[in-house]
């Protein structure tokens, strides 16, 4: 009982270290912005490696998980007569909900665990050992381009995601399900508010794009450099982020839409 | 490091697509042009004995077309009527004084609006005025209870 | 970047005195001192885990010593400032064991690297510097490859085209020797000699491969249990009285650097076994648990 205690007592006090560290690594990895705009360069390199590697399957959930809406919806509303409102139904799920989390969390899996590994796999080669010996800050170099890449990335995936899923739900509920495709786009554009609805998503998926980005590189940087300890920090990239997104979709929608 | 021009090319693709993406959730998706036509607004006030289901941001129309939304719900101290503060669009500044006020329903769904019905006085409403003539909303069971009553009127028991 | 044979420059350009540092409860240095003379090539030796590559990072400034002075050029390295350090460290090339050359970018390009991060010089004037840094190391029609399309030892010439990008003042070696071929440590042996005359560097090898840093090192220290050992000329070393150092150089199995592992007595240990076994008791003991080197 008394180890069980011991332990819980060591790893809140590893976890606190570690976000303090992290916390270090993210104020150093900012203070190279100055000198990232210097070179964008590097930062398209990463846009390219980050974003446009994760735009198909981006897309393409986004077009499944707007037809699934679509169709779950009707039945649901047809209870109520209400199918007309299937526009609106399909578009506020995404457009606060869906699209920031879901992008985020496939985010997550795909680019930040890539660069995770990445980074990992130079620390392991001592390849961010060799450019401090070269005079070059590793951190400034690698990271912080790979840092607002991502940080950049998350919000227009996000919102392609969004919409997709809005013409994936037409495709199924104006195409294949009967709904009148006026109402869908005239209801959806009726109730959903730009301040409240498309500005609350970006403020997401901005947030969703800081903190999984920042995991996925800290992950890397700090990782034990054996093939075992790269594994292992690309596991916990995925583990960790899903829990931020999951937990800061809760606090921010509680501050964004409970007034209502 | 590949400088590819077709990594350029690919990423400009990327980020003009995805900006794409945001016009159409911004206009086709949601009312932000209703917002780009319409910042200048001037204030109108109407009270209710019940507002029903209006909150703020909710619609006022008329003839069915949006042309302000609510800005404020409060209670007057000394009536204890609901007072409603509405932000109607300044294209539309030439309300009769004697516009009347009613809170609908628009679907079935039950999200409420209120509905402006113009009246024929030379005069016209000016920002800060007062709508004297409102019709408050329909409380569902005020309306069975008058229909019970008239019922019982109907057929007056033996 | 030229060695002038003024008096003054006879001071040597790296010294260290009384270097203390543990990593975790293992001092790795107690009490250690060496000078590095200025032009010459300067070999460290020593049984493995006596933790040259870590006096190598204790010398480039990233790792810090518990106790001591290390001085490069003059400078203090421990109390260096962020800025002041790493214009230090522009004035020392180092060659990593694996050649830590970035995997994403091919050999020009790694060659490149710290001309383009470290000077505004002009893209032709970069490509001049670039060809001539391979055509030292006899690897100019290489530069197009990928850094995994390249062998071990063409690697590591090609980290050291690298390490002299910006001419330095000095040049440390980790293991440079260490799983090559004899061709390529022909050719490694013989670019460290050419590169320190012509170039009037200052060498620092750290290597256990004695026959071939002995060819070419003019000084050479013999560090084992933190401390120095002996130092001297290979020369002077192959006729040293120290255990230690005979050991070393003559490969010999046992000596100061014991062969067997610290274990109990033999004999008990075997009927300690014998006697369980027959008796129907025996109990593994818990295998130790790996402790990884990284483990913090």
């Amino acid at each position: 009982m008394l180890t069980l205690l011991e332990s819980l007592g060591r790893h809140t006090r590893l976890t606190f270290t570690k976000l303090g560290r992290g916390s270090f690594f993210f104020m150093h990895t900012l203070s190279g912005l100055g000198s990232l705009l210097l070179r964008p360069r590097l930062l398209i390199n990463q846009l390219y490696s980050v974003g446009v590697l994760t735009f198909l399957i981006i897309v393409i959930s986004g077009l499944f998980v707007g037809m699934v809406l679509g169709l779950q919806g009707y039945i649901v509303l047809s209870d109520f007569g209400s199918e007309e409102a299937l526009g609106v139904m399909v578009a506020a799920s995404l457009v606060r909900e869906l699209g920031p989390v879901v992008t985020a969390l496939l985010f997550a899996g795909r680019a930040g665990s890539a660069l995770t590994a990445e980074i990992g796999l130079m620390k392991a080669t001592e390849q961010l050992s060799g450019m401090e010996m070269m005079a070059v800050d590793p951190v400034r170099r690698i990271i912080t381009p790979r840092f607002f890449a991502g940080f950049l990335a998350m919000p227009l995936l996000a919102a392609l995601f969004s919409s997709v899923g809005v013409l994936g739900g037409q495709l199924v509920g104006v195409g294949l399900l009967g709904v009148d495709d006026g109402a869908y786009w005239s209801q959806m554009k009726f109730a959903l508010d730009f301040y409240d609805d498309i500005v609350n998503g970006v403020i997401k998926s901005i947030v969703f794009g800081w903190v999984v980005t920042w995991i996925a590189l800290f992950e890397g940087y700090d990782c034990i450099p054996t093939s075992e300890g790269v594994s292992r920090a690309t596991t916990r990239t995925v583990v960790n982020s899903a829990f931020s997104i999951l937990g800061l979709d809760f606090i921010l929608t509680a501050l964004m839409f409970g007034d209502q | 490091m590949q400088r590819t021009s077709v990594q350029d090319t690919l990423v400009g693709l990327f980020v003009a697509i995805s900006i794409v993406a945001l016009f159409f959730l911004s206009l086709r998706v949601s009312n932000l042009d209703a917002y780009a036509t319409g910042g200048d607004t001037y204030t109108l006030i109407a009270k209710f004995a019940n507002s029903g289901g209006l909150k703020a941001k909710s619609a006022v129309s008329i003839a069915g077309v949006r042309i302000g939304r609510i800005e404020s719900i409060h209670i007057d101290p000394d009536s204890f009527e609901a007072v409603v503060t509405m932000a109607i669009n300044r294209r539309y500044n030439n309300l009769p004084e004697d516009t009347s006020a009613s809170v609908f329903t628009a679907g079935l769904l039950g999200e409420q609006y209120i509905s402006l019905e113009p009246g024929g006085m030379p005069d016209i409403l000016k920002d800060g005025d007062q709508i004297e003539l409102t019709q408050s909303a329909m409380v569902l069971e005020q309306l069975i209870g008058k229909f019970l009553f008239s019922k019982a009127e109907e057929n007056p028991s033996e | 970047m030229t060695v002038s044979h003024s008096a003054a420059s006879v001071a040597p350009l790296v010294v260290i005195q009384q270097l203390t540092f543990s990593r975790g409860n293992r001092k790795i240095f107690d009490d250690l001192s060496l000078a590095i003379p200025r032009g010459k090539i300067t070999a460290i030796m020593g049984p493995s885990g006596t933790g040259k590559t870590t006096l190598l990072k204790i010398i480039g400034g990233q790792l810090a010593p518990e106790y001591g002075h290390v001085s490069v050029d003059g400078l203090e390295v421990p109390r260096l400032k962020h800025k002041a350090l790493f214009e230090l460290r522009k004035r020392m090339g180092m060659l990593f064991q694996s050649g830590a050359l970035l995997t994403d970018l091919n050999v020009f390009d790694n060659v490149a690297f710290p001309l383009r991060e470290h000077t505004r010089l002009s893209e032709s004037m970069i490509r001049t510097l670039v060809l001539m840094k391979l055509e030292a190391v006899g690897l100019r029609g290489a530069r197009e490859l990928m850094t995994s399309e390249l062998s071990g030892g063409m690697a590591r010439r090609v980290a050291l085209a690298r390490a002299i990008a910006l001419d330095p003042m000095m040049i440390m070696y980790d293991e440079p020797f260490t799983g090559q071929d004899p061709i390529s440590m022909g050719v490694l042996v013989k670019l460290i000699k050419a590169l320190n005359t012509t170039l009037g560097l200052t060498s620092i090898v750290v290597s256990h491969d004695v026959k071939e840093t002995c060819e070419i090192a003019d000084l050479v220290y013999v560090i084992a249990e933190g401390k120095v050992v002996d130092s001297g000329s290979p020369k002077q070393l192959a006729e040293s009285q120290s255990p230690w150092v005979r050991q070393f150089m003559l490969g010999e199995a046992d000596g100061p650097v014991k062969f067997h592992y610290s274990a109990d007595d033999y004999t008990a240990d075997l009927l300690d076994d014998a006697a369980a076994k027959s008796s129907g008791l025996l109990s593994k003991p818990a295998p130790p648990r790996h402790r990884s080197r990284y483990r913090r």
